[in-house]
């Protein structure tokens, strides 16, 4: 028993630096700056794990080991107590005072009083033996059985984890409303599977978005509420079903479950080549720099000749206070602006390193001009013009399939019956012997206390 | 009533709470402080000597104590028409930030002294009590105000409301167990060397005092169990993970498995007294340490306090 006192007190120690150091799961870039920063130190605690603490072995030894006592305890537990529970509760010990709240009756009617005590017994509906001279009475098995069913569930719980994550997929993918989603690997952003989970697991949805709402605070511009329209269908050629999903409600398909996760704008420009040809034309997502959603991206175009980059700025409300930059004001798009960088030259792609789409890399490259840009307005750069058309809306939908939650939610639930059982249950015993006197006395697991309360309330219906 | 009328309402049944709380708060403290007496009694068996030895005259002071538990009663009543005054003005559950969080925990706390007081006879705790309510309060109206605002979507949600009221309930039942074990190891303390101060000896004797720790923490362990279930499933419907390690769920797994392990040390090994009080310290530092230092410095994604 000290040992998982042990373990479970290290298992709390364990999840600290897990707390406060950065995880690499959660955010790999601070955990970058960190070790930068420490440099030796940083690279010790990485070498150790200490920015993957939960999946590290160190932290993994320390629950699976009390798993492993945990069970060892449990099992024979179990077996111990469903013997228990089916047998007669045990004959009185030859000492009765020697229990906890002794009580004699003198000068009662015997036949009488146990005709009386056996129906309080009843009442209270103690399991009985009941012999020619004595009576055992036993209740409250509740409490060893909670405890056992707590722990036993504790591990439903944790294959429940375990299944999850060995046949999980999650996965992001940003799009604009009108683009369609198919659940396929390539249509992501992003992926990452279960150990055992394959691609061609990928169930068969395809959305639609029709949609986006987002409503705004304008008290202090926080956001109210938002709302997604989607056509979705599965599988992929089945009929579309309209469906809203919201932040707090997920499209559920079984295990699959789809999130909204963020939003933002993309805004619509058309660029034209001096022959006036379209060259690029419709929405490019941006992302947001703050809370009022002024969000940068980049336009890049590598076969215009020459090559050719925008860097923009799409500002939702605009808003310009002296000496300071462009900004919004409000994360409505009331008065949108679009301000670009025009930059010309070699944009890197081919170079082989990989670069963010968000941004242009203009380490080689020459400025043509900037501008800002009411919707509909154009700009000549010299190589052609760049018009902005008006903006749309994206959403970062999250799919996370995970059959293992039920199980989890499962395990969990009946630990909290457990739990309930076991902590408010109390187990205890009474004896009643017919000798020369009426001898009452008991035992009580926990909480002698209210023994001794039940035991007076036994005495005065016996003897009144 | 529009919003800023609730407001108002609010803030007025906070300043009144604490009016409530400081007259408790006196009252307690004389209750004891003037129910102290010295006589002389002989000592030794001779009877040579005389000493002036110290007594507890209650009978002139009882009624201050039960002013003190009127005080309380009001007290939570008020702060409970606050409380509420606040969610209305807000449009939501009053647990959207720092100060809510405050006006909420406060609350949970003195309901669970007034549940000690009727069921376990708790009035000596009231001193105690009645100044932490005292401080904070004070912290939330000086440090924390916010004016009310709506929530923002991903905490629009009925489990987010259950996960933070049984949480903050739970809160209040731990923040109180830590006070019976706190007192419990300055009694025992005192008593092991000086001997129980004159003010003290009032209060319980320590075992009812390692007895009734123990009781909170079992009494209030599955519905901190069921807290955080609550919120995984709250997470799981707005994050899409019901699990994601962020460093105040990690702290809450803390919490429980250290108030697991003070109930093991107490059901399991048979621990008592004082290691069990600096045990049950230790778990209740844990929630502490979350409420404070993750909602004002920590990163992650419960970042509401609104600071
Ligand atoms: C490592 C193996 C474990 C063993 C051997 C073990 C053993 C036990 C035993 C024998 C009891 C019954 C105490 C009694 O008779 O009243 C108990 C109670 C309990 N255990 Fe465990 N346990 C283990 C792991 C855990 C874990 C991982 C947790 C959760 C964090 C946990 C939480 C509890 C709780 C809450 C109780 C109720 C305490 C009470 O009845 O007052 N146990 N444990």
């Amino acid at each position: 028993m000290r040992t998982a006192l042990f373990l479970l007190l290290l298992l709390a120690i364990a999840s600290v630096p897990g707390s406060l150091l950065p995880q690499r799961g959660e955010n790999p870039v601070a955990v970058d700056n960190f070790i930068l920063k420490h440099q030796f130190f940083g690279k010790l605690l990485d070498s150790l794990k200490f920015f993957d603490v939960f999946a590290s072995v160190w932290f993994s030894a320390i629950y699976i080991l009390l798993f492993i006592s945990m069970i060892g305890c449990v099992i024979p537990r179990t077996f111990q107590h469903l013997k228990l529970v089916f047998k007669a509760p045990p004959d009185a010990p030859k000492f009765l005072d020697k229990m906890d709240a002794y009580s004699v009756i003198e000068g009662a009617n015997h036949a009488e009083s146990k005709e009386l005590a056996l129906k309080w017994f009843k009442s209270k509906r103690y399991r009985l033996k009941i012999a020619e001279q004595e009576i055992s009475a036993e209740k409250g098995y509740l409490r060893e059985s909670g405890n056992l069913l707590f722990h036993l569930s504790l591990i439903i719980l944790l294959l429940g984890i375990a299944f999850g994550s060995l046949f999980s997929t999650n996965g992001e993918a940003i799009l604009n409303i009108g683009d369609r989603f198919l659940n396929t690997p390539t249509s992501y952003d992003s992926i990452s599977y279960g150990r055992l989970q394959s691609p061609a697991g990928l169930p068969p949805i395809a959305l639609t978005i029709k949609d986006f709402h987002a409503t705004y605070n304008p008290v202090n511009n926080a956001p109210s509420d938002y709302k997604l329209q989607v056509m979705a269908q599965n599988p992929f050629n089945a009929p579309g079903k309209p469906i809203t999903i919201k932040v707090n409600s997920p499209l559920t398909y079984g295990a699959t479950k789809i999130y909204l996760q963020a939003n933002g704008y993309s805004p619509i420009v058309t660029v034209r080549d001096v022959n006036k040809k379209v060259i690029f034309s419709g929405p490019t997502i941006f992302l947001p720099q703050d809370a009022n959603l002024t969000s940068s991206g980049a336009i890049k175009l590598p076969d215009a000749n020459p090559q050719i980059g925008f860097a923009g700025t799409y500002v939702p409300t605009f808003s310009q206070r002296f000496g300071q930059a462009i900004s919004s004001a409000y994360p409505e798009s009331l008065d949108p602006r679009l301000l670009l960088g025009v930059w010309k030259g070699p944009l890197g792609l081919d170079s082989g390193i990989p670069q963010s789409v968000y941004k242009l890399d203009t380490s080689r490259m020459v400025r043509l001009g900037t501008v800002a840009l009411k919707i509909g307005e154009s700009y000549n750069y010299g190589f052609g013009t760049v018009t902005f058309n008006g903006y749309t809306q994206w959403v970062n939908l999250q799919i996370v399939h995970d059959p293992g939650k039920n199980l989890a939610l499962l395990g969990a639930l009946i630990a909290l019956l457990g739990l309930i059982f076991s902590l408010l249950g109390r187990q205890r015993r009474i004896w009643i012997k017919f000798g020369e006197v009426i001898e009452i006395a008991g035992l009580a697991k926990t909480r002698v206390s209210d023994l001794e309360v039940e035991i007076k309330e036994l005495l005065s219906r016996i003897n009144p | 009533m529009s919003a800023t009328n609730w407001g108002y309402l609010s803030n007025y049944g906070v300043y009144t709470a604490m009016i409530f709380y400081t007259v408790a708060f006196v009252s307690h403290a004389i209750e004891f402080s003037f129910a102290i007496k010295s006589e002389p009694v002989l000592v030794g068996n001779g009877n040579l000597l005389e000493k002036n030895k110290t007594v507890f005259d209650f009978t002139s002071t009882r009624q201050s104590g039960r002013l003190g538990s009127v005080m309380m009663v009001l007290a939570t009543a008020s702060l409970f028409v606050g409380d509420v005054a606040r969610g209305i003005s807000a449009g939501r559950a009053p647990l959207g930030n720092m100060y809510e969080f405050s006006l909420s925990g406060g609350l949970a706390f003195s309901l669970a002294y007034l549940l000690g007081l009727y069921k376990f006879k708790m009035r000596w705790l009231g001193t105690p009590v009645s100044f932490s309510l005292l401080l904070i309060l004070g912290t939330a109206i000086t440090l924390l105000y916010r004016p009310s605002a709506p929530l923002v979507p991903a905490l629009k949600s009925t489990w987010l409301v259950i996960h933070v009221t049984t949480a903050i309930l739970s809160g209040g039942v731990f923040l109180l167990a830590n006070c019976v074990a706190g007192l419990y190891l300055f009694l025992e303390k005192a008593e092991r060397t000086v001997g129980r101060p004159k003010y003290l000896a009032q209060l319980p004797s320590i075992e009812t005092l390692d007895q009734l720790c123990y009781r909170l923490v079992a009494l209030v362990f599955p519905l901190w169990t069921f807290a955080i279930i609550a919120g995984a499933i709250w997470a799981e419907s707005a994050w899409g993970h019901y699990w994601s390690w962020d460093p105040k769920e990690t702290w809450a797994l803390i919490t429980w498995i250290a108030y697991a392990a003070y109930l093991h040390a107490r059901a399991t090994v048979g621990w008592k007294g004082r290691k069990a009080a600096w045990l049950c310290i230790f778990a209740g530092s844990t929630f502490l340490f979350n409420y404070v230092y993750i909602n004002v410095w920590g990163t992650g994604r419960h970042t509401y306090s609104g600071l």
